[in-house]
């Protein structure tokens, strides 16, 4: 049924004969295998001609299990499975589970491990919205050359993961009470120098794009989200802080030595993919700073608690930790009975509620905007389906 | 020795026109036992010709569609801090030959639910007008193919003849994404004609003629200063120009007008169900037209084949159609992708009026007189300033800027 058109201008109402062209919707289904769907991700897109009339995410084509297999093996065991959430930031995933445990168990991290987790946590962030950027502008079209450079940068420090953890991505770093392994003065020096050359690579990369017409074009105004909206459906990270609200889990609870850091929070006024965007590049920026109070201040002395891993038990309890992961807040919520495993184990995936909010921000929009929405939203299916 | 390089594609053809000639005469002689008459002789001359030169086009503008295809992959991969491909020959140059032969090897998939006879033309059908495009193009002296005319008219007309054949493949695959593709290329194509050829009247007022051979010969002979009458350094010819080449963008499917293809969303867009060879006839469709484009633009705009007698004229031509590739190429490793509705309102909104106007100024440059230095100067303050007047119309008040940067305040 075609609505009567209403023209307050010209003072007439135009409505539609009964015959006129009959048109149909299209529905199409995006996903699991499509190109810029990030993952196996799908999509079920109701289509009126090029407009999204409805959108459902259908997810769980990467759903393996992860919180009943912590369940059935030991606290330290579920580490390599935190690595898999997702799988570009494997050192925050480390640090909010281990954050968890820590609480539970009530260790004392030593201090010089606070700073280590807090330099990995920082890279973690640079790289993935680094990364995180370089999708989002293949999505709106610039066909690969910012995530290519995104991947230039990220190398270097998938380099310093690897000096310090032995592996690239899946890096099993950080243990309860500390990391795995002490960084030495070398180490440092490197990531002084990553560090230090990073600013460069965010003004190439906003010099190469960010004031592009085209590209302004296509993320301003598109897939507004509300902040009563954001706050409502649970929303955190830099999408929440791109629609203005000011949360940051850093400075909310100043968790680790974030207290004693001076960084900003920037804060988004439309909650656009622009702004989304842009948010991320300032954050970078933030963290850069960050990096470099840290890597200026490490204090030498022992790089974990001494805990000792073989048959560890935690008291009988429950604990959440939580901290801001690059693509919002990653909690872990454990029930301990105080045997060697965790009772309950639940992961609040921050991709996944990220995600639950798609079709409020698509409909009304263009298909290819749906991509640029999805893209800017950020989720690695890892640990959507988890 | 200059004459003989920039004469020497015709004096091989005149060679083997001779050599068919002298041997049809010694058939002729051997069956009947006389030699051709004078009408059957230039009947086999012409007939050889007609061969020769569309297997000339054929061959050269194939080779130059895998070097066009190798030139994109390593611009785009240095571009984007890459190799590029450079396994197969020196600097990966032969590359295009292992493509040819993986095309050639895979299994052709036809959906099953496809319009099977629709779904086997559509890749014929796309390229046939891509490469009849360049029977109206000179690509030297004396080295038209054709003496049409109406050169300008009949290569778009062949041009709009690809909207069918991507309708058809996107129609025919029976695939939501391919139907998608094809209606964006449908509505783009024939959205963005208007402008291109809008962009191109310009050259045939000032001109006087539609044959390209003859606005080839309106712009100069083959000294360095003579580049100066080239067209596109005239205020109306440099706007006509960039009309031209963007519209030309769009035209031939290429970044930021890719969205038939739609790589983020359409996946391939209409050719998605296309496998194997006929997938590479696609891609060859799409090359070859853009090289097609990129001639017409060289012939309107830069002078055709003109240029100082340093190389030889066919060189010029493909030189400078390869520049104008080689920026197409630059735009692709560059620039996101527009929206469909904002493809449409560019066309519309900004390169219609912008290509009527330049049509009038280019009436007032006609009209100004030009017979001193000094008149000439005035004439083209007189134009540039409209060109500009125009720009400024268009940017401001009809085509708006659609965003502009944000400033950003910090959580206290």
């Amino acid at each position: 049924m075609i609505q009567p058109l209403t023209m307050p201008e010209q003072g007439y109402t135009l409505t539609p004969k009964e015959d006129a062209i009959e048109t149909q919707m299209l529905e199409v289904s995006m996903g699991p295998h499509h190109p810029s769907t990030h993952g196996v991700f799908r999509m079920d897109v109701v289509l009126d001609g090029e407009e999204v009339r409805r959108l459902k995410p259908v997810l769980g084509y990467l759903h393996r299990n992860h919180e009943q297999l912590a369940e059935k093996m030991n606290w330290l065991g579920s580490i390599p499975f935190t690595d898999r959430l997702d799988y570009f930031c494997s050192m925050t995933n480390n640090w909010a589970y281990c954050l968890a445990v820590e609480q539970l168990a009530g260790i004392k991290v030593p201090e010089r491990a606070e700073y280590i987790r807090v330099i990995m946590a920082e890279l973690t962030r640079l790289q993935n919205h680094s990364c995180q950027a370089g999708f989002l502008l293949s999505d709106t079209g610039a066909w690969g050359t910012p995530l290519l450079y995104a991947f230039r940068e990220r190398e270097k420090i998938l380099d310093l993961f690897e000096a310090a953890s032995g592996a690239r991505m899946m890096c099993n770093y950080m243990r309860f009470g500390g990391v795995r392994a002490d960084v030495d003065d070398d180490w440092l020096a490197a990531a002084r120098k990553v560090v230090e050359n990073y600013p460069c690579f965010i003004d190439e990369l906003e010099a190469l794009i960010t004031g592009n017409e085209i590209l302004l074009a296509r993320t301003q105004k598109i897939g507004i989200l509300p902040r009563e909206l954001a706050i409502n459906a649970s929303i955190t990270g830099p999408m929440l802080r791109a629609s203005g609200v000011d949360y940051d889990i850093r400075k909310v609870d100043r968790y680790g030595i974030y207290g004693r850091l001076d960084f900003r929070v920037p804060l988004g006024e439309v909650g656009d993919v622009y702004d989304r965007y842009y948010v991320r590049i300032l954050e970078m920026r933030e963290s850069v700073k960050i990096l470099q109070q840290a890597l200026r201040d490490i204090p030498e002395g022992p790089s974990d608690a001494g805990v000792k891993m073989r048959n560890f038990k935690v008291p009988v309890g429950d604990g959440y930790g939580r901290i801001e992961g690059p693509k919002g807040e990653l909690g872990f919520y454990l029930v301990s009975d105080g045997s060697t495993r965790p009772y309950r184990y639940h992961v609040r995936a921050p991709s996944f509620i990220n995600l639950t909010i798609l079709e409020d921000m698509c409909v009304g929009h263009k298909l290819a905007d749906a991509m640029v929405i999805l893209g800017s939203v950020d989720i690695v299916l890892g640990e959507v389906d988890r | 020795m200059y004459n003989f390089f920039d004469q020497l594609i015709l004096t091989l053809g005149a060679w083997v026109v001779g050599l068919v000639v002298a041997c049809g005469n010694g058939v002729s002689k051997f069956c009947c036992g006389q030699p051709l008459s004078e009408a059957a002789a230039h009947n086999v001359a012409a007939g050889t010709e007609i061969v020769l030169i569309c297997v000339t086009i054929y061959g050269v503008f194939a080779l130059c569609f895998g070097l066009a295809t190798w030139l994109e992959r390593k611009m785009l991969a240095r571009i984007q801090n890459r190799y590029g491909p450079n396994r197969v020959g020196p600097f990966g140059l032969f590359q295009f030959v292992a493509d040819g032969v993986k095309m050639l090897t895979k299994e052709d998939i036809v959906p099953a639910r496809a319009d099977k006879l629709v779904h086997f033309l559509a890749p014929a059908v796309v390229l046939a007008p891509a490469l009849l495009m360049f029977a109206f193009l000179p690509f030297g002296r004396n080295m038209a193919p054709t003496n049409l005319d109406t050169a300008v008219i009949a290569f778009f007309a062949v041009g709009a003849g690809s909207e069918m054949a991507l309708f058809m493949a996107g129609w025919g695959s029976r695939n939501k994404y391919s139907i998608l593709g094809a209606m964006r290329a449908v509505a783009q194509m024939i959205s963005y004609e208007i402008p291109l050829v809008l962009a191109a009247v310009p050259v045939v007022m000032v001109v006087g003629s539609l044959s390209t051979s003859q606005i080839v010969a309106a712009q100069g002979a083959d000294g360095f200063l003579d580049m100066s009458r080239w067209f596109v350094w005239t205020p109306w010819g440099f706007a006509g120009f960039i009309l031209f080449l963007v519209a030309a963008t769009a035209e031939s499917n290429r970044c930021p007008f890719d969205l038939p293809e739609g790589e983020s969303e359409l996946v391939a867009g209409f050719h998605v169900e296309y496998s194997g060879f006929k997938f590479a006839l696609f891609f060859m469709a799409e090359y070859i037209g853009m090289m097609a484009m990129a001639g017409l633009g060289v012939t309107l705009f830069l002078g055709g084949w003109h240029g100082p007698k340093l190389l030889p004229s066919w060189m010029w031509f493909m030189g400078k159609g390869f520049l104008i590739v080689c920026w197409l190429i630059w735009l692709r490793g560059t620039l996101p992708r527009l929206r469909v509705d904002q493809l449409m309102a560019f066309a519309w909104k900004a390169m219609l009026p912008f290509a009527l106007f330049n049509i009038f100024t280019t009436a007032v440059w006609f009209h100004l007189p030009k017979a001193t230095l000094l008149q000439s100067a005035v004439a083209w303050l007189v134009t540039a300033a409209l060109v500009a007047a125009a720009y400024w119309v268009v940017s401001r008040f009809v085509c708006r800027r659609a965003g502009a940067l944000r400033v950003y305040h910090y959580a206290s």
